[in-house]
């Protein structure tokens, strides 16, 4: 029964889906309201029935509706319910699934939103979404179908993945990265829109575009962190990030959508990069089809891959088709995307960010190449070869330093030009404080001269961000005589935008000294230890009290029991495990996780004697590691901040009210002075 | 629209498809196992799926690999949770019946689950030609460097390891690899 509706529904909403498609985009193109208006409904219904197939498959997994084949292949009796339910994107099937779940979902909202705007640009973008819909639901009714029959029905199933059931990001993680990943689908929707309805050639549509290309990037930068976050406290190894194929497939639509973000101002404020800014956002949304493809379909190998079928030939059609009519189209409509302002002078706040689009796309194109590399090293010389470590971190590296030396130039130059004096004035003050912080890592014993470099020009543009504050701030205290905290919170609120673009600096900061300070001063010990045995790492002593098995329904924990102790006195206990799943011989390594501001303590159970009599442990002392997870917290406040911007300029009556201290003229002088 | 600019970028686009077209012709998880020409891991473990006719043993016998020096042994490990082990066995037991007068011995090896629901799907499935053993605590399949199921070999009649397959084998596949090896001792 549940097998029928979800299959059924998935079917209909296939048919439904194709029609929506050709009423939206015919009903704008012959401007028929009554086409337009069925088609819309259509899109709604297109929602409503692919919500039912979802919901149909979670009481599947729920009610342990083993004839159902996605649940036969990855539900188990003994599995906890919340791992139970949220297996619905821990395999291929039920992750298209889910996928095409956020994808109406984000369709029906956008159309909804939207519903009164005027033209035809947003049936165009409701069509486009469409159409993208009805390739992932020929998937799900055709190779990838989860609702599949198994007959005789199986009296248990294996359980999800081990690595799937082992923490609680599970359930943060994917929904996160599908909500920025299939996000990146609304702004390209837009976009084709714009050049389909020709409202390419006025700017109202890059508001549009802007908002819910921020909206993506703000899922997708939380899910990278707590990607991060994740790999760290499940694998073992004490790191969070390897470039391995898919961390990089999430990695790039970021940077493209990084560089839009930025440039995209410079088209708002003075008419240039547009033919840019459609280029960047038809390839962000390319790049997240390529990462999908690269990853599910087994062209390359990855901790990630998910097990192959035949969707590899599926997704290599539609990636063609997307790639080809997409960049034709634009290509096609290049002349009607002409700068209609020049760029003034060298030094001002568009060079900066044109050089900022110019770096990202550097890295951008580095990452994709590493991450190509060993396909094309096959297809030319037949020989497997892996791009590592090494190779991202050597490319990487330089772009990234002068990324940061950008972040603290771009907010301290005006638009159009600066003088000498402005230059003068405002960057003096970081670079006092990008020099202290230089002669304070080579104090402390850095070396390595990228690290330097890392330490240096963050602390750089750490101060020339944080004095956007502080200056903003205290002019407005000298105006109207406000606390720090009330002038602080009206400067944020009277320019969000601004200020939430400072603020994801801030966090992107943060994010980066937990990335330089882990990296630079990570210390390692690995030893095997005798019950009472301790050894000695930093400040810290570790002593292995215990060895110990314990059953749990679904698995078996092996665990050892920590005390660490720190000058002499005993500061905490910690317990690593490995844990065993019936289904897979490999244990699962369980690490444990000492959490404190300075940094964390990480302990892994390399190894442990049958009798239970030693352990191995792998100890890892990792300074400022949590700064990354909260630095990714803070881009995602100063995100949520910058798109506060938009819900007051849609409610003016209301924004008005709560905020009774309209500007004076005072205080917008100084704004603009500040500028 | 300037078809002129549309075609020429979608020519530079045509490149980067066929790139990604290739990768899909390659499978980079395919990694030669060290396993075929080395001896076979030894095991001795109990029947506990009697199988049919000609080809049963009593139920609690021990089977041990030693023990068929000069025959083929196909030794196939299965678990009923294991979906893909459905499509392969109705093959497997016409395989095992058609060769069992030149001297193969079948032998299936419940894989990760209980002795219970391995019986329930023998039944349920129509039957197994050939006899079903236990390994507990999954020793033999951690010997035979087990990756997933189903996976099955061919031992020759001197105890090496001649094959090895992954995933669900067919009928004509094994009957080839069998006659190859029975004819010219490689499979």
């Amino acid at each position: 029964m549940t097998r029928l509706l979800g299959s059924g529904s998935l079917v209909v909403a296939l048919g439904v889906a194709i029609y929506a498609a050709l009423a939206l985009l015919a009903g704008a193109r012959r401007k028929r309201t009554d086409l337009l208006r069925s088609g819309e409904l259509a899109l709604y219904a297109v929602w409503g029935l692919v919500t039912t197939a979802t919901l149909s498959m979670v009481y599947a997994l729920v009610s342990h509706d083993f004839s159902v084949k996605y649940v036969a292949m990855v539900g188990s009796r003994a599995t906890p319910l919340f791992y139970t339910v949220i297996s619905l994107w821990g395999a291929l099937e039920g992750s298209i699934l889910f996928w095409i779940f956020v994808l109406t979902s984000l369709s029906a909202l956008v159309t909804y939103q939207n519903r009164d705007r005027q033209g035809t640009l947003v049936p165009y973008a409701g069509g486009v979404l469409m159409m993208i819909s009805i390739f992932f639901l020929i998937m799900l009714v055709g190779p990838a179908n989860p609702f599949g029959l198994v007959s005789p029905t199986p009296a248990d199933g294996p359980g999800p993945n081990p690595l799937l059931q082992n923490h609680i990001l599970m359930g943060v993680h994917p929904p996160l990265l599908y909500l920025g990943y299939v996000g990146m689908s609304v702004p390209f929707a837009f976009g084709i829109g714009a050049v389909l309805s020709g409202e390419i050639e006025n700017d109202g549509w890059i508001r549009l575009t802007r908002k819910w290309s921020l909206v993506a990037w703000m899922f997708l930068s939380a899910a990278i962190i707590a990607g991060m976050w994740w790999s760290y406290e499940v694998l073992g190894w004490g790191g969070y990030w390897a470039w391995d194929p898919v961390e990089n497939a999430s990695f790039i639509p970021w940077l493209t959508a990084t560089a839009f973000l930025h440039s995209v101002m410079v088209q708002e404020r003075r008419g240039l990069l547009k033919l840019w800014n459609l280029n960047l956002i038809v390839a962000t949304f390319a790049l997240t089809i390529l990462g999908t493809f690269l990853t599910r379909s087994g062209v390359l190998s990855s901790v990630h891959a998910f097990s192959e079928g035949p969707i590899g030939r599926y997704f290599l059609g539609f990636i063609t088709i997307v790639l080809i009519s997409s960049f034709a189209l634009v290509a096609g409509n290049s002349e009607r995307l002409r700068p209609t302002g020049n760029l003034d002078a060298a030094v001002s706040r568009e060079s900066v960010f044109l050089l900022n689009n110019l770096f990202l796309t550097a890295f951008t194109i580095t990452v994709l190449v590493g991450t190509l590399f060993p396909l094309v090293a096959e297809a030319i010389r037949g020989v497997k070869v892996s791009v590592g470590e090494p190779f991202f971190n050597r490319m990487t590296l330089p772009i990234c330093t002068a990324l940061l030396f950008l972040m603290g130039v771009g907010p301290a130059l005006p638009w159009r030009a600066a003088s000498g004096d402005v230059v003068k004035r405002q960057l003096l003050p970081p670079t006092v404080v990008a020099v202290i912080a230089l002669v304070v890592s080579l104090v402390i014993g850095v070396r390595s001269p990228y690290a330097l470099a890392a330490f240096s020009f963050g602390a750089f543009a750490l101060a020339a961000n944080a004095r956007e504050f502080i200056d903003g701030a205290a002019a407005r205290r000298r105006a109207h005589g406000e606390s720090p905290p009330v002038a602080l919170a009206r400067l944020v609120g009277g320019n969000r935008r601004r200020y939430g673009g400072y603020i994801a600096h801030l966090g992107v900061l943060t994010v980066t000294l937990g990335i330089g300070a882990s990296s630079t001063f990570r210390a390692e010990r690995e030893a095997t230890l005798k019950k009472g045995e301790t050894m000695a790492i930093g400040p810290f002593t570790v002593r292995l009290d215990d060895v110990y098995r314990r059953d749990e329904p679904q698995r078996m924990v092996l665990a050892a029991g920590v005390t660490i102790l720190k000058g002499g006195r005993e500061v905490g206990r910690m317990e690593p495990r490995m844990n065993f799943y019936p289904t897979q011989d490999q244990p699962v390594p369980t690490p444990s996780v000492r959490t404190r501001p300075a940094g964390d303590l990480y302990i892994n159970l390399q190894a442990f004697a049958q009798d239970g009599s030693n352990a191995t442990l792998r100890v890892i002392q990792e300074p400022l590691v949590p700064w990354i997870w909260a630095g990714g917290m803070i881009v995602v406040l100063g995100a949520l901040v910058s798109l506060g911007a938009g819900l007051k300029e849609r409610l003016p009556a209301r924004a008005a009210v709560r905020a009774p201290a309209a500007p004076r003229p005072a205080t917008a002088a100084l704004e603009e002075a500040a500028r | 629209m300037n078809w002129k600019r549309a075609t020429i970028t979608a020519g530079f686009l045509v490149p980067v498809i066929g790139l990604l077209a290739f990768g899909l012709t390659r499978d980079p998880k395919e990694i030669d196992s060290p396993l075929p020409g080395k001896p076979a891991p030894g095991f001795a473990l109990p029947v506990f799926s009697p199988g049919e006719g000609k080809l049963a043993l009593a139920v609690g016998d021990t089977v041990r690999l030693a023990e068929h020096k000069g025959g083929v042994v196909v030794l196939n490990f299965w678990a009923s949770w294991c979906l893909q082990c459905r499509d392969e066995h109705v093959e497997l037991s016409k395989t095992a019946r058609a060769f069992y007068d030149r001297g193969v011995r079948f032998y299936g090896v419940l894989y990760n689950d209980q002795e219970s629901y391995g019986l329930k799907w023998i039944e349920e499935m129509g039957g197994q030609a050939y006899p079903s053993l236990l390994d507990p605590r999954t020793r033999t399949a951690i010997d035979y460097g087990l990756y997933g199921v189903p996976e099955t070999f061919l031992v020759t009649p001197d105890g090496r390891v001649a094959y090895k397959h992954i995933g669900p084998i067919s009928e004509r596949l094994l009957s080839q690899k069998l006659d190859s090896l029975l004819r010219a001792g490689t499979p």
